[in-house]
């Protein structure tokens, strides 16, 4: 295994509680649609409580796709099991009541609000706000409460969407698409590490092209081609084995995407 | 599965439609020979001036429904300005056979001329702009255009009052009440040029583009093709007939009159279209022929003796034709999606074409850039399937 | 100088009016993508009820007190039926937004009809306090007090639209809907209140407009509501759409344009500079002057 010397990200949890593979999210037979166009064939796969999985896959496989399924943000159909509740019926809105939250993959901070009115619109009702928490992780957001977040840079506004999904301490699974997308090194170590911490607190779902960044947080892959699932497994071992990787992802082994 | 599969048996539908087609035009070529009442449809003779008038209003306004559905049904475009091009041929075939003095003949040529000229620099104009702004700016070029027939500044338009055309100057052919059927028969004849002219266009390599602009407008661009050129070359295209409609009009009614410059109007030729099925030819012809239909005849209901002994309640919206009809529109914008054309073709499911109804939710897709999503690779994966699934055939 | 002022308050008078329409069409547009040709037909709706109950009232109570009840029916009506249309209809077509155009349209030409059938075609006379056709003078001119109505009117309740924008959870709610309408939804808010919401204030301001339309110009028409809407639209669009700020300030540019230009140049000439002014914003600044929310 080789790893960019400039990436020293922390490495998974060695061992996991054995109750940590009761699944918290559990995808079945899942179509989506965008328009006129059919995206998810049939997708299906778990995701086990406490633990990072990454969804990854050649570009336009379906990753977003799935994410925004589960949120019930492109139509879908096929069951989609939250925590023992099938939530493939239900709107946006609720299905994050019930404790998900999302980093889209453009992060879509709304520009025009401050910083501060962007979390306090994320406060949901009912749960207690991390916001301690939130600004140990990312002091910059308390120090920039009052700046429109359109005019902050693209790492601060990453900083800001994953304060957002983690602000509400009933969430109990986290979305991220691309966290690292279009970010400079030296912030893509700094989300990293902050993805990490997020993760020790709630099941988290990662999409990221950037497998330096994954390989040495998930437990678990799920991989995409064309809306379907062609590889469901332990990381770990995904990503040991290059034909695999190479295969599917067709990047060459431990190197990262770009 | 789509009509794709089913152009086997297509060949004697389509023989069958020819039959109809043909059927239908000797029929309408006849009827100022047809000495017949037609109870309860209309008051008085088919042949008499009264009907024969009636049926010519239908038909010109049939023919501007189809010139708009160029627009709004094939193109996918939005545009609140139409009736702008239609009184164009209207109050410029008025002002020119008054003022200028070049005979009739010569003064609907240069109508016409304009008729291609004015959509183009308009058009040219609006057609920067996309979707809702083009809509907006559309009915603001149409609102100028019924501000200057109205308030009058070059002293040509007769104002509120409107103007009468010329009748020495119009061939005799045209002119008073024996020659009503001559004037339907015209009417008639520009039903069959729209029509024929639009049947061509729309199945030419440019009207498969328009219709592509209509589902989906990116993907056009991604072609290498020029959405802007195709959409200013529809939009003249259907402005000019709607000129054409305008000089005939004028003809039907004998003037201009301000109400064919009002954005009402421009929304009521919305309603024609949508009513008769947007996206089929047949359809807005239909549409337009009885919308017009309806708006006569509720009209003279309103003032017949039998309404008077109705309960105001019932008595009081019927006397504007205009509540009725909006109703109706709502009622088959909520539930009649592709209006009597979509009606037709699930009565007859084996023949469905491009439906209207889908021609809404098509549209429907593109609106404000502001919250549509970044080019992600949920989009890059649509553009694929997307491709993909239409060779299939295997729409939702 | 005395005729430039009262053109001045005038067209600010009439800025007033296009701002009160102009921004509920603003708001409903930037968070819904629905362009809301209905909301002529909340004018005219809030303007005849409103009409109904001061005819039914006059007589009976002091006179500034019938203007007073009767403006509050109005403002109730209208905006029940905004509130009425959205849940009931424009909901239904939720996703399609040309079926939902299509959808206001036919209601606007409905109502309009229904307005005309029932009142008739010629203008209603509308009652209004003495004072409010009084005149009070500014720098030698002689203002009706009924046109400053309408500026405080529309001054106060821009100030109260933006106190509601920036100050409280639903107006932010709106403000980031219009920014990203799905990423709303995906915090767990249930952006379909925030629809009625922006329809009941669309059809409060329309009313409210409606009935000072009747104040301003003496007498109201079914027709009056479709010629102000266009305007309105015209407003909205060189504002930028769903920018309270924007439409207040495109409003008065609009009003007082319109104003001077009619006065003193071509019959006419007014209404077709505005036109001129939307084209040449569409095609330099296609978002507007300011293509945001407050």
């Amino acid at each position: 295994m080789t790893t960019r010397p400039d990436h020293r990200v922390p490495t998974a949890p060695e061992n996991d509680p054995p109750d940590a593979a009761t699944p918290i999210l559990r995808l079945d037979g899942v179509d989506a649609f965008i328009g006129e166009s059919h995206i998810l064939h049939g997708v299906g796969f778990t995701v086990p409580a406490g633990q990072i999985t990454a969804l990854l896959g050649r570009n336009g496989a379906g990753k977003t796709t799935t994410l925004r399924s589960i949120l019930g943000l492109v139509e879908r159909r096929g069951s989609i099991d939250l925590d023992g509740q099938d939530v493939s019926g239900s709107t946006t809105h609720d299905v994050v009541r019930r404790g998900v939250g999302y980093v889209p993959e453009n992060r879509d901070v709304f520009a025009g609000l401050t910083v501060a009115e962007n979390l306090r619109l994320a406060e949901r009702p009912g749960a207690g706000h991390r916001y301690d928490l939130v600004h140990e992780l990312f002091p910059r957001l308390k120090e920039r409460r009052g700046q429109r977040a359109g005019s902050m840079s693209g790492g601060e506004q990453q900083m800001l969407a994953l304060a957002r999904a983690l602000l509400n301490d009933d969430n109990r699974l986290l979305l991220i698409d691309e966290p690292s997308q279009g970010l400079a090194p030296n912030l893509v170590r700094e989300v990293a590490v902050a993805l990490e911490q997020m993760a020790q607190l709630v099941t988290t779902v990662v999409v990221e092209q950037n497998l330096a960044v994954i390989r040495h947080m998930a437990r678990r892959v799920v991989v995409l081609d064309q809306g379907r699932v062609v590889h469901e497994g332990s990381a770990p071992e995904f990503f040991e084995d290059e034909a695999l990787t190479q295969e599917l992802l067709g990047v060459h082994h431990g190197g990262a995407h770009r | 599965m789509t009509e794709r599969h089913t152009t086997g048996t297509g060949t004697t539908a389509a023989h069958v439609r020819r039959v109809v087609v043909v059927a239908l035009l000797g029929l309408a070529v006849a009827i100022p020979f047809l000495n017949r009442e037609v109870p309860f449809v209309f008051d008085g003779a088919l042949d008499s001036p009264g009907v024969l008038h009636l049926l010519a209003l239908m038909l010109v306004f049939g023919a501007l429904a189809l010139t708009y559905d160029l627009l709004f049904g094939f193109t996918g475009l939005l545009s609140f300005g139409h009736a702008l091009y239609f009184a164009l041929g209207v109050y410029g075939t008025v002002v020119v056979t008054s003022e200028l003095g070049l005979g009739f003949g010569s003064g609907v040529l240069l109508v016409l001329v304009a008729g291609l000229v004015l959509p183009l620099v308009v058009g040219a104009v609006c057609l920067r702009v996309k979707d809702i702004a083009f809509a907006m700016v559309t009915l603001a070029f149409a609102q100028a255009g019924a501000i200057f027939v109205v308030r009058d500044p070059l002293d040509v338009t007769g104002g509120e009052l409107g103007r009468s055309l010329p009748f020495r100057e119009v061939p005799e052919a045209f002119v008073g009440i024996v020659n009503t059927r001559n004037v339907y028969w015209l009417a008639l004849a520009l039903v069959v040029v729209v029509y024929v002219v639009a049947h061509v266009a729309t199945r030419s390599p440019a009207g498969r583009v328009w219709q592509a602009i209509r589902e989906n407008e990116r993907r056009v661009e991604v072609l290498g093709l020029s959405p802007y050129r195709y959409k200013l070359t529809v939009l003249v295209l259907a402005s000019f007939l709607a000129t054409a409609c305008g000089v005939v009009y004028v003809l039907v009614v004998g003037g201009a009159n301000p109400r064919v410059t009002t954005s009402t109007f421009t929304l009521t030729l919305l309603v024609m279209v949508v009513l008769g099925g947007a996206g089929r030819l047949w359809g807005a012809l239909v549409g337009g022929m009885l919308y017009t239909y309806l708006d006569h005849r509720l009209a003279e209901l309103a003032t017949s003796p039998s309404m008077q002994d109705l309960p105001a309640v019932v008595r009081v919206p019927l006397s504007e034709p205009l509540f009725a009809l909006g109703v109706l529109f709502v009622i088959v914008v909520l539930f009649v999606p592709g209006g009597v054309a979509g009606l037709v073709s699930r009565v007859r499911p084996a023949r469905t074409g491009r439906g209207g109804g889908d021609v809404a939710t098509a549209v429907a897709g593109g609106s404000r850039t502001g919250t549509v999503q970044q080019p992600d690779q949920a989009a890059t994966g649509a553009a694929h399937d997307g491709a993909r699934h239409e060779h299939e055939g295997a729409a939702r | 100088m005395t005729t430039f002022l009262l053109l001045t308050v005038t067209g600010l008078g009439l800025a007033g009016l296009y701002f009160l329409v102009a921004s509920g069409l603003s708001l409903i547009y930037g968070l819904m993508d629905v362009l809301n040709f209905a909301h002529a037909a909340f004018l005219t709706v809030g303007a005849y009820a409103s009409w109904l109950v001061g005819t039914e009232l006059t007589g009976v109570l002091p006179v500034g007190v019938v203007f007073v009840v009767a403006l509050l029916a109005g403002l109730v009506v209208g905006t029940l039926v905004a509130v009425l249309m959205e849940l009931g209809l424009v909901r239904r077509l939720y996703g399609d937004h040309v079926g939902q155009v299509l959808l206001t349209v036919g209601l606007l030409l409905a109502v309009t009809a229904l307005a005309r059938a029932v009142f008739g075609s010629d203008p209603v006379r509308v009652v209004v306090p003495d004072w409010m056709n009084e005149v009070t003078r500014i720098g030698g001119a002689a203002v009706p007090n009924s046109r400053l109505v309408v500026i405080v009117t529309a001054a106060l309740v821009f100030a109260g639209l933006m106190f509601f924008l920036r100050r409280t959870r639903y107006g932010l709610v709106i403000r980031a809907g219009v920014e990203n309408r799905d990423m709303v939804s995906a915090l767990g808010i249930d952006v379909g209140r925030a629809f009625t919401l922006v329809f009941a204030i669309g059809g409060a301001l329309a009313s409210l407009a409606g009935i000072l339309t009747g104040a301003f110009f003496g007498t109201i028409t079914a027709e009056q509501g479709t010629s102000l809407l266009i305007f309105a639209f015209i407003v909205v669009i060189i504002g930028g759409l769903g920018s309270i700020p924007g439409s207040a300030l495109a409003a008065l540019a609009v009003g007082l344009l319109q104003q001077y230009a009619n006065y003193y140049g071509a019959v006419g000439m007014g209404d077709l500079i505005v036109v001129a002014m939307l084209a040449v914003v569409l095609l330099v600044r296609p978002q507007g002057l300011l293509g945001r929310v407050a």
